[in-house]
């Protein structure tokens, strides 16, 4: 009987979000003052499904932006078109214009190896290599020549650990696997490889989804900390982590940007009712 | 609404029926057990006798007989030429000094019968062994020394006791004579059980006493080393490329369908192949290990492939998708992590289909591998042959010691087989790293 009863609900909710109009143009500001990277009019196609639907968005310097909506939105999508890691998809096809520093990614010129240098990235599961911490760390600024010497080297990996705020905890054990390391240390781990390779914008793929409350807010104070230095872009499907990491804050919906605008404005007073909605728990 | 509880059970009424589909799954759960361990059973029952079979052949198969003689090492009959060399050595009466000494040793037996049956005790290549042991002891000439040679495969057969004494003379392959010269070898105590040294040093001959494997084992390395030398990175490099470089197409998918076909084609059609392509069509010799080793390349190439794309497919997404983060290129991803983390796939894989070809006859066969050849290979472009091969050659041959021989071939092969597999395991062990 209540089998019965929630079979309605639910499609009742799915009703009521239908009626919902996804909006022609993205409500909020989806422009900055100093934009790190910019978007515009950006379509992805997986085959002849569409996934992204004409997004336009900047990404500000040394700032950190969130990117939220229900599962299957587009947003991770869209997050891997920033560093070009869609490539690795063959069916997957990207257009419009997406630049960093007012150079487009996707120009012929432009080399997705230097791209990726550049927009470094975090996984939703921590995927240390299987090799030591030293070498997880070391590995990318030995295949760019980021250092030219040992003692250079051992001073990114330092300094790495350090800003991943790791250091202290396994500066003893350089030597030992990574994968070896609890899965919190694991992700910190991830977002110190990425910052060996001295990027400008770190994408982080719902870093925190495999972890732990204590290991999450140990890698949000820790997004809290790299905001100083580097451009964040975050995939996050919670909310709250939204709120407290970011200072932007994108709404997704079926592939369109719904709605974007500061952190506190986008929680507290969300303009479109498809956002309102997601927010307030209504679906999700 | 519809009434959700019509037709539902009182829990009294489930538990029944669940305490009666109990008993059912029960007994179905033993059967599968018993069935699973009596097949376990048979396995082993099988693999039981088909070692014992081996092992009571082959463990004899290792040693034989030998007669010590006290053998005058007469400088100038020896050594005619009198300058020690081979060619000197070969020309000297070897053969009549070792006669003499068995003849003494027999308490010099008269008649050309009795001088004949001594002859057939010891083997025919007795003096080549002296010639050898004049060369390597050039000190000794001139005095009688004891030196050891091997007692024909008829007489070795005899005192195993496969030749019955109380069969008639004339349905025996040995006679009376030769019997009464046996045993007062015998009882001298001049004979001797101990482990062949024919066997591990000899090569191919016809006399069972003196046939060894020698040759046939060097030949095997030096085809499986010719074999892995061109099928491991032929393998490797064609999985990497099918895995991760080529697109996923009508064409990749045609040749992935005849790779996997490819596994399926019994072996001497790849012999055939061989003689056509390399003999025929290229001119080369027939009955090199380097013939052989192309022709078990091809064989084992698509094991190695679709064992080593196995392990390439098993790495995770998560590792490729870390180093091309970091901004490696689809080389260097390959290269530093994709590669060493499928190695111990790869290898296995590679072990696999080297044991395969280490015991293949068929293929071997028809580029003419199978040739009786005395020479040791000393390259991959002299002629040889292959355990499995001279394995097949022996089991053809009548003479009581070639079963034997065959046996103690067979536990060799599986003694290198053995040794291929451990430290492929070894190899694995130490390269695996878990993530």
């Amino acid at each position: 009987m209540t089998d019965t009863t929630m079979t309605t609900n639910a499609a009742m909710t799915e009703t009521r979000m239908e009626d919902r109009i996804l909006p022609d143009k993205t409500i909020g500001q989806v422009h900055v003052e100093h934009p790190r990277m910019t978007a515009r009019a950006v379509d992805v196609h997986y085959g002849t499904k569409k996934a992204i639907d004409s997004v336009t968005l900047d990404i500000g310097e040394r700032q950190v932006i969130s990117f939220i909506g229900p599962s299957g939105c587009g947003k991770s999508t869209f997050l891997r078109c920033l560093n070009r890691m869609n490539d690795t998809i063959d069916i997957c096809k990207v257009s419009g214009l997406i630049a960093i520093d007012e150079q487009d990614i996707y120009d012929p010129s432009i080399d997705v190896v230097s791209l990726r240098a550049r927009v470094g990235m975090v996984f939703q599961k921590p995927n240390p290599f299987p090799k030591s911490i030293y070498d997880n760390i070391a590995y990318g600024p030995r295949i760019h020549g980021l250092a030219n010497n040992k003692v250079e080297l051992d001073q990114i990996v330092e300094m790495s650990l350090r800003r991943a705020g790791l250091w202290e905890e396994v500066k003893d054990r350089l030597d030992q696997p990574g994968t070896g390391l609890s899965g919190g240390q694991q992700q910190r781990l991830c977002i110190a490889r990425a910052v060996a390779v001295s990027p400008e914008v770190i994408l982080m793929d719902e870093p925190c989804s495999a972890l732990d409350p204590i290991a999450t807010a140990k890698v949000e104070e820790l997004i809290h900390e790299l905001r100083a230095e580097y451009t964040i872009v975050i995939v996050t499907h919670s909310m709250q982590q939204a709120a407290r990491v970011s200072d932007r804050t994108a709404y997704f919906h079926l592939g369109k940007l719904v709605e974007v605008g500061e952190t506190k404005q986008i929680f507290t007073n969300p303009v479109h009712e498809l956002t309102q909605d997601y927010i307030t728990g209504r679906f999700g | 609404m519809t009434n959700l509880t019509a037709g539902a059970l009182s829990p009294k009424e489930a538990i029944d029926r669940v305490a009666a589909t109990l008993r059912r799954r029960r007994s179905a759960e033993f059967r599968f057990r018993f069935w699973g361990q009596a097949a376990i059973g048979l396995a082993l029952g099988f693999l039981v006798l088909l070692f014992g079979a081996i092992f009571s052949n082959g463990i004899p198969g290792l040693f034989q007989h030998y007669v010590v003689l006290d053998v005058e090492l007469n400088k100038q009959r020896l050594d005619p030429q009198g300058d020690m060399s081979v060619n000197s050595l070969y020309a000297g009466d070897a053969e009549a000094l070792i006669r003499e000494g068995l003849l003494a040793a027999l308490d010099n037996p008269t008649g050309r019968s009795n001088t004949r049956a001594a002859r057939g005790i010891i083997s025919s290549g007795s003096a080549q062994r002296l010639v050898d042991f004049v060369y390597a002891n050039p000190d000794l000439m001139g005095q009688t020394v004891p030196v050891k040679f091997a007692l024909d495969d008829d007489i070795d057969s005899f005192l195993r006791g496969f030749i019955d004494r109380n069969t008639p003379e004339a349905d025996r392959r040995i006679n009376d004579t030769v019997i009464q010269f046996v045993d007062k070898l015998m009882a001298s105590e001049r004979v001797s059980y101990e482990v062949s040294d024919y066997l591990f040093f000899g090569s191919a001959s016809r006399d069972a006493e003196m046939a060894g494997i020698r040759g046939a084992f060097i030949g095997s390395i030096l085809t499986l080393f010719i074999c892995v030398l061109i099928s491991f990175p032929l393998g490797v490099a064609t999985a990497v490329y099918l895995e991760e470089i080529a697109p996923k197409n009508r064409f990749t998918e045609i040749i992935e369908i005849n790779i996997n076909n490819l596994a399926a084609v019994p072996s001497v059609v790849f012999g055939i192949m061989g003689l056509a392509v390399f003999i025929v069509l290229f001119g080369m010799p027939r009955s090199i290990p380097l013939v052989g080793g192309i022709v078990l390349a091809l064989m084992t190439l698509p094991t190695i492939i679709i064992s080593s794309r196995a392990a390439i497919r098993s790495v995770p997404p998560s590792i490729r998708d870390a180093a091309l983060g970091v901004g490696a290129s689809k080389m260097q991803t390959i290269f530093h992590h994709v590669i060493p983390l499928a190695m111990p796939g790869m290898l296995t894989g590679t072990i696999i289909g080297m044991a395969q070809a280490l015991g293949e006859t068929a293929p071997l066969l028809m580029i003419g591998m199978v040739a009786f050849i005395v020479d040791v290979p000393g390259g991959v472009m002299d002629p040889g042959t292959v355990l499995p091969v001279q394995i097949f050659m022996w089991a053809d041959f009548a003479e009581r010691m070639f079963v034997q021989k065959t046996s103690a071939a067979i536990i060799v092969l599986l003694a290198f087989l053995i040794v291929m597999n451990a430290s492929a395991i070894w190899l694995r062990k130490k390269l695996e790293r878990r993530w």
